[in-house]
Parts: structure tokens; C-alpha cells; sequence
């Protein structure tokens, strides 16, 4: 008999989650948060971004140039202008101007191996650009050292470049991860907080409670329901951003799938934030400005639109505690760097560690009536 | 009706929220396949003693048993053999009739006709509409047409007919006693009096937390008739109520 109960809860379940997933498609504000406005920042933010990203960079005099990543970087496809020409004096001048973007050299390791080091000199003076080059070397590197190869043993090892830390940039590589982690949050929230705040003020949960259906299915099919809208609108941000701007996904489908799941979890840890606003707030209007108390911070310190080194220094430990900073960065690191999971797993623990933290409190103030 | 067995017994029933007792220590039995009412005045605990009866509500004391069921241990079980029609209740608004009807049916763990519950209440050609383009008439059939989903043996309506016109007033009467003619118990709270009178088999009157009469309706007037009451107005053989009824009527008036 108690798998027939479960049966019956799991068929319940799912009825909800079906009503549910009707009913979001129809409502207009959910689709215009989720998709239209997070849609809408990135063709903005791509325009003005330019197509695909192109750094100058400089081939050191000393380099070894047969090896696979100046190969790589002379590719027509690979977004780097490569200076060949100019004498090295002229190169260090024109770093120290901002005009090159880097300097790369290339050694092979002395101990015959068939090893390379890889050194970096980038510029305070184009921060943006020499940070992108970074980063597109490390993916790069990654590639390689992980990637199947008929030449054995061959590792490249990457130096920390000599002048790190530039500002924010303002490619679609780096709007896109924020815009969907913002979508996500915004969606978690505002979405959870007025479903069930309407549900419960129009009696609709007390209709349900009449029915054999437990609480726990009522939640766990309307975080279903939700959690499905989301990634579809999620797929649909990544796609557009893919085939029309030219987002990066360095490890294609691999990459695709652990943003994936990466907007899940976000997705999860915002709904119990949405659970505790539908929890305090009394009625339809106190819930906008419970909600924007947990996403307007977000909005603007967690790197969704620059990077959060642009803060002055004592902002950011304030930047470094919200949930969302984690995750747009994550996400980043994911699409851009082609990192796997776990090598995100420290934003991951934090985002995880907010969740623990909300669902305790959802689990005190939500309200069934 | 005394050789119907009783399918709902409630026994000292006491409801206190921190300051206020709304009801009092009430006792009635509810015989199956019958029409009961409770009458009172708003305020009076009868939605209070509804929602109790519907284990929608703890009670603070006294015993309630439906279809043999106590209503604190087997709430479950409960759940499964009755209809609930709530005063004012929503449903998902952008879903259609069609679509509702599915979720109470997975609800219920039930697959029933979809035609056939609407036709049951003359709604078979609103079927995909949305439940928010419905009139107020039509949204009380359609709750009425969820009470029925899961087949029920019992049947809980709260103030069914308030904000109804008389026409629809008189349908959803028609489909009320359809529903008791085919086995269903129906337990109605209401503050109409005509209601009480022409549809309930027996009614008991309740008021501020007690019940102070119960009976059927017509030995209920019989009785005040027999204290001596006189009415004050003469009262003539028909009413304005008859002539709108007859100068308006038609099946299933929709506004």
C-alpha cells in the first residue's frame, strides 16, 4: 500500500507541476523578466561590445615559435592579432602606451622533456584587453594539456603573467553569464514570492489542502515547475547568445551543460528567498520592495554588468557575500576558462552554504494561510 | 430519515483562537444521503465548524467522525471521500476548465470524463475557457463540479449562492438536490433563509458559537407558529422574487 501512496503523491505532484508550467507561460511578467529583459541588456551590451573580442599581442624576440600555442594564437579564428614585426623595443614601448595589449614568450623547459612555460607581460595601461588575453590563454593552455595528442607528454606550463588585475570587459562574454545569473535570481525571487503569495491569499492552497495531495508536493511541484521555465529560458539566453554574438562555450556541449547546472543550483538557492518574501510579505504590494531588497543589491555589486574590481576597496567584502557574485562568476569561469565543476567548487560551497542558510529561514516564516 | 445511518457525528465540538471562542461546544449528527444546513448569521461559527468537519482546521476540543473517520487521526482518509467547495476560492486564473479539471484530477488520483463533469453543470461549452472569464454564476457551478471530482460520499458547500441572482440561485438549488438525489450527502452553510427553507432536510440554526435550534424546516416554523408568532404583513401568494422569475426565466442564465 505505501507504494501506491507514493504514487499518488508522486501523480499529484506532478498535476501541479503541470497547472503550474501552464499557468507561468501564460503570465506575461514572468516571460518578460526572464527572457525579454535579460535579452535586451545583451543585445545592448553586444553592440556596444563590438562582435568578437581582439587583443594585440606580441611575440617576444626569444620565443619558440613552432610550439602549439603560438600555432594557436596565429590561427585565423583565434581573436589575437600576433606582432611579429616589431623590434622588441618598439613592442615594450608600445605595452607601455597601451597600444599591445601583451607580450608572450614562449620557452621550451630546459630538461628535454618536451615541456614549454608559457610567460605574460600584460599593462596597466590596457587592463581590459590584457586580462581577456589571459584568460583566452589559460582556456587555451587547458585545451591543450588536457586534450588527446599523438606528440606525448606534451604539458605546457602557464607563469602567472607579470601585471594581472585589469578592469571589467565588456564583451559578451562577460554580460551574458551576468545577465543570466540575474535573470535567474530575478526569477527565483519575484516569481516564487507572487505565486505563492496568490496562491495562498486566493485560496487556492486551501482548495489543495482539501485534497489528498501533502504540502511537500504542493512546494516540490510549483519549484519543479519553476525550475523548468527557467532553464528554458536559460537555454534560450545561451543559444541567442552563442549563434548571434558569438558567446564563447570553450568546451561546446560539456560547457553548455554544467552552465547548466550551475543556473539550477543559483536557481534553487533564489527560490528560498522568493519562499521567505511570500512568507513576510502581508499582500501583493509589500512584495516588490522585499524583493528588490534581495536582487537591487545583487543587480548592481555582484558583477552582473562590470566587474566587481571596479568597487573601491571597502565595498568588497559586501560584494563578496552575496550569492549572485558567485555565480556569474562561476558561470564565467565555466563558459570562458572552460573550468569544470569542480574547479568552481568554492563558489559552489558558498552558493550552497546561502542555500542552507534561506531554506532554514524559509522553513520558519512561510505561511500556508 | 431516522433509519439512515449517520455519516457525520460531532460531539462537543470547541473552537477557541487566543481571545475569542467561536464555537461553543456544539453536538449534531448528519444522516447520510440527506441535505443539512447550518443557518446562522455572519459571525455565527458555522464556516468555522465547516472547515473542521473538512480537517481544512484543528479544533480545540470534542470529537468529530466523518463516515466513521476521526477527524484528527485519519485525515487522510477523509480527504479522499469528500468534496469541498470553499467561499470564494480561486484556481490557477489563466488555466482553462479542461485544464483545472486535469489537476484536481491528478489531485485525486482519479481520471474521470472531463465532458461529463461539465455537462453535469451545464458548462460542457465553456470548457476551454479560461476560469478568470467566467461569471460569478458560472465559476460557483464550476467549484461545485471540482466537490465532484473524486466521486464523494460527502459533500461540504459554504455559502454556496452568496452573490448569485435569483435565477442562477435557483439552478445551482436544482443541481444541489441532483446531487443529493444520486447518494450524496450534502452539508450546506448558509445565511439565506429561502435556501435553508427549500433545500435543506434539516437545518440547524446557530449563532454566535451555538446552535440554538436544529430541526427540519418546516417543524421548525410549525413550532414558532405554535408559540403564537403572528407575521406583521399580510403576506400575498406571490412575491417580486416569483415575478422576476417569471418574466426572466430561462435554464442556466448566464450573465
Amino acid at each position: 500500500m505505501d507504494n501506491q501512496k507514493k504514487n499518488n503523491q508522486f501523480q499529484a505532484t506532478m498535476a501541479i507541476t503541470k497547472a503550474s508550467l501552464s499557468s507561468i507561460f501564460r503570465s506575461p511578467s514572468a516571460v518578460v523578466f526572464s527572457l525579454l529583459f535579460p535579452l535586451i541588456f545583451i543585445v545592448v551590451f553586444g553592440f556596444i561590445g563590438g562582435g568578437g573580442i581582439s587583443v594585440d599581442v606580441g611575440l617576444d624576440k626569444k620565443s619558440d615559435t613552432t610550439n602549439a600555442i603560438i600555432q594557436a594564437l596565429k590561427g585565423e579564428n583565434s581573436g589575437v592579432r600576433l606582432n611579429t614585426t616589431d623590434s622588441q623595443e618598439d613592442m615594450m614601448t608600445n605595452l607601455k602606451k597601451g597600444s599591445l595589449d601583451a607580450i608572450i614568450n614562449v620557452q621550451q623547459i630546459a630538461d628535454k622533456t618536451g615541456k614549454y612555460k608559457v610567460m605574460v607581460q600584460l599593462s596597466s595601461a590596457s587592463p581590459k584587453n590584457g586580462q581577456v588575453f589571459n584568460s583566452m590563454l589559460q582556456g587555451l593552455v587547458n585545451r591543450i594539456n588536457f586534450s588527446d595528442n599523438n606528440i606525448p607528454d606534451l604539458k605546457v606550463q602557464m607563469d602567472r603573467p607579470q601585471i594581472i588585475e585589469g578592469r571589467a570587459y565588456k564583451s559578451i562574454d562577460f554580460i551574458l553569464p551576468g545577465q543570466l545569473g540575474f535573470s535567474l535570481l530575478a526569477s527565483g525571487v519575484f516569481g516564487t514570492a507572487f505565486v505563492f503569495l496568490s496562491l495562498r491569499q486566493t485560496l487556492v492552497l486551501k482548495r489543495f489542502f482539501a485534497t489528498p495531495i501533502k504540502r511537500s508536493g504542493i512546494v516540490i511541484g510549483e519549484a519543479i515547475s519553476r525550475t523548468l521555465f527557467a532553464l528554458a529560458g536559460s537555454v534560450v539566453i545561451i543559444l541567442i547568445g552563442k549563434f548571434a554574438f558569438g558567446f564563447t562555450l570553450i568546451n561546446g556541449m560539456v560547457t553548455f551543460i554544467n552552465m547548466l547546472i550551475l543556473c539550477t543550483l543559483g536557481l534553487i538557492i533564489f527560490m528560498g528567498f522568493g519562499f521567505v518574501v511570500s512568507g513576510l510579505a502581508k499582500n501583493e504590494s509589500s512584495v516588490p520592495p522585499l524583493a528588490n531588497l534581495i536582487t537591487m543589491p545583487q543587480f548592481l555589486l555582484s558583477g552582473t554588468f562590470f566587474s566587481i574590481s571596479n568597487f573601491p576597496g571597502w565595498l568588497q567584502p559586501v560584494c563578496k557575500v552575496l550569492p549572485l557574485t558567485y555565480l556569474n562568476d562561476a558561470l564565467r569561469k565555466v563558459a570562458f576558462e572552460g573550468q569544470n565543476l569542480w574547479e568552481v567548487h568554492t563558489q559552489i560551497f558558498i552558493i550552497l552554504a546561502w542555500g542552507i542558510g534561506v531554506y532554514a529561514l524559509a522553513i520558519k516564516v512561510f505561511k500556508w494561510e | 430519515m431516522n433509519n439512515s445511518k449517520k455519516i457525520i457525528t460531532v460531539k462537543d465540538l470547541v473552537k477557541k483562537y487566543d481571545k475569542l471562542t467561536a464555537v461553543k461546544g456544539i453536538s449534531f449528527e448528519v444522516y447520510e444521503g440527506e441535505i443539512f444546513g447550518l443557518l446562522g448569521p455572519n459571525g455565527a461559527g458555522k464556516t468555522t465548524t465547516l472547515e473542521i468537519m473538512e480537517t481544512l482546521r484543528d479544533k480545540t476540543s470534542g470529537e468529530v467522525l466523518i463516515d466513521g473517520f476521526n477527524v484528527d487521526k485519519h485525515q487522510q482518509d477523509i480527504k479522499k471521500i469528500i468534496g469541498v467547495q470553499l467561499q470564494a476560492a480561486g484556481y490557477y486564473p489563466n488555466l482553462t476548465l479542461n485544464e483545472l479539471l486535469s489537476l484536481f484530477s491528478g489531485l485525486y488520483n482519479r481520471k474521470i470524463d472531463k465532458m461529463e463533469m461539465l455537462g453535469m453543470v451545464g458548462l460542457k461549452d465553456k470548457a476551454k475557457a479560461k476560469h478568470k472569464e467566467l461569471s460569478g454564476g458560472q465559476k460557483q457551478r464550476f467549484s461545485i463540479a471540482t466537490t465532484l471530482i473524486n466521486d464523494p460520499k460527502i459533500i461540504f458547500l459554504d455559502e454556496p449562492t452568496t452573490g448569485l441572482d435569483p435565477q442562477a440561485r435557483r439552478n445551482l438549488w436544482d443541481l444541489i438536490r441532483e446531487i443529493r438525489d444520486k447518494g450524496t450527502t450534502v452539508v450546506i452553510t448558509t445565511h439565506y433563509m429561502d435556501e435553508a427553507e427549500q433545500l435543506c432536510n434539516r437545518v440547524g440554526v446557530m449563532e454566535k458559537g451555538e446552535i440554538i435550534a436544529m430541526d427540519t424546516p418546516d417543524k421548525l416554523i410549525d413550532n414558532l407558529i405554535a408559540s403564537g408568532f403572528e407575521r406583521k404583513k399580510e403576506v400575498k401568494k406571490a412575491n417580486l422574487e416569483d415575478v422576476f422569475l417569471a418574466l426572466t426565466g430561462q435554464e442556466w442564465k448566464d450573465e
